[in-house]
């Protein structure tokens, strides 16, 4: 296997922030997300601000910080520049992360590994990043650990076979960067172990099972082996496509008709290079704009054909009409491809392989209905069932999702209900004397539950048993908070159900336990 | 005198040949949930009727824990949590909530690729409509589970499961929570006299398993496969 060089731009995200605000970098700068610093520049971290620091404190440290919020688009988008600048020298880049990237080291052509990164930098410098450092050595690992520890500009070079002995003195901090990294240097460092080295003596056994597969990669890295091959990134410029029309068009049919040709000509294009493409993003500008008015990334768990990738393309545009988001007739639409994948690895989807026959059959449902019409539900975290779960339209990737695992205090405990409304229907609940039941500030039950009803056209029934309330406050850092309470109410007939009580003194039908 | 035993022979062979042409289940068994036994196997290429969500669930949890493909047809209430407490595999289940005036032809498109569709549907349906889909079952080997709002509105199940008597404990006057429910199932199939079955749906520890049998109910009619 080849050698690898990595090239590590560090502070990314803060950079990229400050390039798209026009600051140079020699400001102090951070980016926060969840009000915890994720990065900062050199000077904000020569005041004292830290990564995972919270934001009051960093601007007490320095006041004059400026704060960006976190933006992962942007950082990709930033860095779009700078993968393109190293691929004008060394075709086969593979974006490890924004501000990551991994590449084979260069070779004699260009005087060697350190010669190749000298030039690379100068390129970089010449696209306005100033500072970038460079780490070569036998496989990924190794390199990304050379760069971050490499001056500015220059390249670390871990000689054929010494990396074993380079990353044995490293600190396990050096694992934060690893998915459930800062988990795992957590653990290590309570177990007493502080150094990558000391972390190559225990069995491979034990460090799969307690730290994951990451983790058990490094530890294949310090012994010797591990050296995955890159999976480099194809320069997709040449195999985007677009189609102007001439009059512009404003009808979803007659633009899905009229792209025909240039999904055909996007596809062979790929497929010439002998690539499938899994993520593409489809772009619609209307008349008079630079923008496009439309833009949305299409996931497909196999490959994307022409015929499908037709139907994504009115699909999206018929939603745009709808949805009011393409005003103006269309002039211009753009193909580009994401996620390209050689056509010999395509067997394996997405979600562990989705026949073909299946993915026909869906395609022609949401033919019929529309592309939203048919989803995949998903299971996360919440409060109310209705916020426990999530309907996410078929070949889209489900976004913000809630971590399920949390503890979701004010959630009803299990069996969760097997009718889950969609929206709450109108209910009622009264006490004997047809009083209506509510729930006072402290969450105490005002009135005794006697009777309820689940719908307005229902009629009122005895409550045989019922537990609760499980409060919540939702948003009650707004102005305008809202309490509700939940109650699980058991009929007269033995059916259980899942009402509400939310301020002021309405009832609502959330659930049943059919 | 010795061609007896061959004689007896061949004529078991036709009596079960006809026995299974008579009930019509040459149809290949789907692998149904452990808590439906004895009381429905589901068959490819039959239709059902359940009258509650979650036995409806429990149906579609028996091929899907198999790694089978499932629709979802018209339910707009779907309960993904207690769908994934069953057994289903949401990742293989494809759902449609609001099919509107096209739910016919969306389940046909679904039992193409699914082995066990769920429908919900608006209101009665037409005998013959039914007949159509149950044709494309036959040959597709799918199972569908129709989730009746109101008893009867799918004609020609092969079997009608009702459930009776739902018992939740757990739950007070103002405290605990629903912990268990016991459920009699009834399954009616054609003019056969019903089974019977109580079922824990599910148990103190979230299980979802048969009960004994209450002794009140007439004893189980044996079990013809």
């Amino acid at each position: 296997m080849g050698r690898v060089m990595v090239v590590w731009c560090p502070d990314w995200p803060v950079v990229a922030a400050l390039a798209e605000a026009g600051l140079p970098t020699h400001l102090p700068a951070a980016v926060f997300h969840a009000n915890t610093v994720v990065a900062c520049t050199a000077a904000a971290r020569s005041s004292g601000v830290r990564r995972g620091m919270r934001r009051r404190d960093a601007q007490g440290r320095c006041p004059e910080l400026l704060v960006h919020p976190a933006n992962p688009d942007r950082d990709t988008r930033a860095f779009e520049p700078v993968l393109a600048a190293v691929e004008e020298q060394h075709p086969g880049v593979s974006p490890l992360r924004p501000g990551l990237a991994a590449l084979r080291a260069p070779g004699r052509f260009h005087g060697g590994e350190a010669p190749g990164a000298a030039l690379l930098a100068e390129r970089l410098v010449g696209v306005g990043i100033w500072d970038c450092r460079f780490g070569a050595a036998d496989e990924l690992f190794t390199a990304e650990q050379a760069a971050r520890r490499a001056e500015r500009q220059d390249c670390l070079v871990i000689e054929p076979g010494e990396s074993v002995g380079f990353l044995r003195g490293l600190s396990v901090e050096s694992l934060d960067d690893l998915e459930g990294g800062r988990d795992a240097v957590s653990l290590l460092r309570r177990l007493g172990i502080r150094s990558l080295g000391e972390l190559a003596d225990l069995s491979a056994t034990d460090v799969r099972d307690r730290f994951g597969r990451q983790v058990a990669w490094v530890h294949r890295v310090l012994g010797g082996d591990g050296a995955v091959p890159l999976a480099t990134r194809t320069p997709p410029p040449e195999l985007a496509c677009h189609v102007d029309f001439e009059p512009p068009l404003d009808n979803a049919e007659t633009i899905g008709f009229s792209v025909r040709q240039t999904v055909d000509r996007f596809v062979e294009g790929l497929a010439g290079h002998g690539l499938v493409c899994t993520e593409v993003l489809v772009e619609a500008r209307c008349e008079g704009h630079a923008e496009p008015a439309s833009a949305r990334v299409w996931l497909h768990p196999r490959w994307f054909g022409s015929a499908e990738l037709v139907d994504r393309v009115h699909w999206q545009l018929q939603g745009g009409f709808r949805a009011g988001e393409v005003t103006a007739p269309v002039d211009r639409v753009a193909f580009t491809p994401l996620t390209v994948v050689p056509d010999a690895v395509h067997a394996d989807g997405l979600w562990g392989g989705t026949d073909e026959r299946v993915e026909r059959g869906i395609a022609r449902v949401q033919g019929m209905l529309g592309h939203e019409a048919v989803v995949r539900p998903v299971v996360q975290g919440g409060r109310g069932p209705a916020d426990r779960q999530a309907l996410v339209p078929w070949g889209e990737r489900p976004t913000g999702l809630r971590d399920p695992g949390l503890p979701w205090p004010g959630s009803i405990p299990p069996p969760a209900p097997a009718r889950v409304f969609a929206e709450p229907r109108p209910a009622g609940m009264v006490t004997h004397l047809r009083q209506p039941v509510s729930v006072d500030p402290r969450g105490a039950v005002v009135g005794e539950p006697a009777r309820f009803r689940t719908d307005p056209a229902a009629d009122w029934q005895p409550v045989a048993a019922w537990a609760g309330p499980w409060p919540v406050e939702e948003l009650w850092w707004e102005t305008d908070p809202r309490r509700i309470a939940r109650f699980q109410v058991v009929g007269a007939d033995g059916r259980a159900w899942l009402l509400t009580w939310s301020e002021p003194d309405q009832w609502w039908t959330e659930a049943a336990y059919d | 005198m010795t061609a007896a035993p061959d004689a007896l022979d061949t004529l078991a062979a036709l009596r079960t040949q006809m026995s299974r042409l008579e009930a019509g289940t040459i149809a290949p068994p789907l692998e149904t949930h452990p808590a439906l036994a004895g009381l429905v196997q589901l068959r490819a290429g039959a239709a059902y009727s359940v009258d509650s969500a979650t036995l409806a669930l429990a149906l579609l949890a028996g091929p899907s824990r198999a790694g089978a493909w499932s629709g979802v047809v018209g339910v707009r209430d779907f309960g993904a949590e207690a769908a994934a407490a069953l057994g289903v595999d949401l990742g293989r289940t494809v759902l449609v909530p609001d099919p509107g005036e096209q739910w016919l032809e969306v389940t046909a498109a679904l039992v193409d690729v699914a082995t066990v569709v769920v429908v919900q549907p608006a209101g009665r349906v037409a005998p013959g409509t039914a007949e159509k889909l149950a044709a494309r079952l036959r040959k597709r080997g799918a199972a569908l589970v129709a989730l009746e709002r109101t008893r009867g509105d799918w004609p020609r199940c092969e079997v009608r499961l009702t459930t009776r008597a739902p018992a939740w404990s757990g739950v007070g006057e103002g405290h605990g929570h629903l912990r268990s429910r016991r459920l009699l199932v009834e399954a009616q199939r054609g003019t056969a006299p019903p089974r019977r079955g109580a079922l824990w749906f599910p148990a103190e520890d979230q299980t979802w398993r048969r009960a004994e049998s209450p002794v009140a109910l007439a004893p189980e009619v044996e079990v013809a496969s």
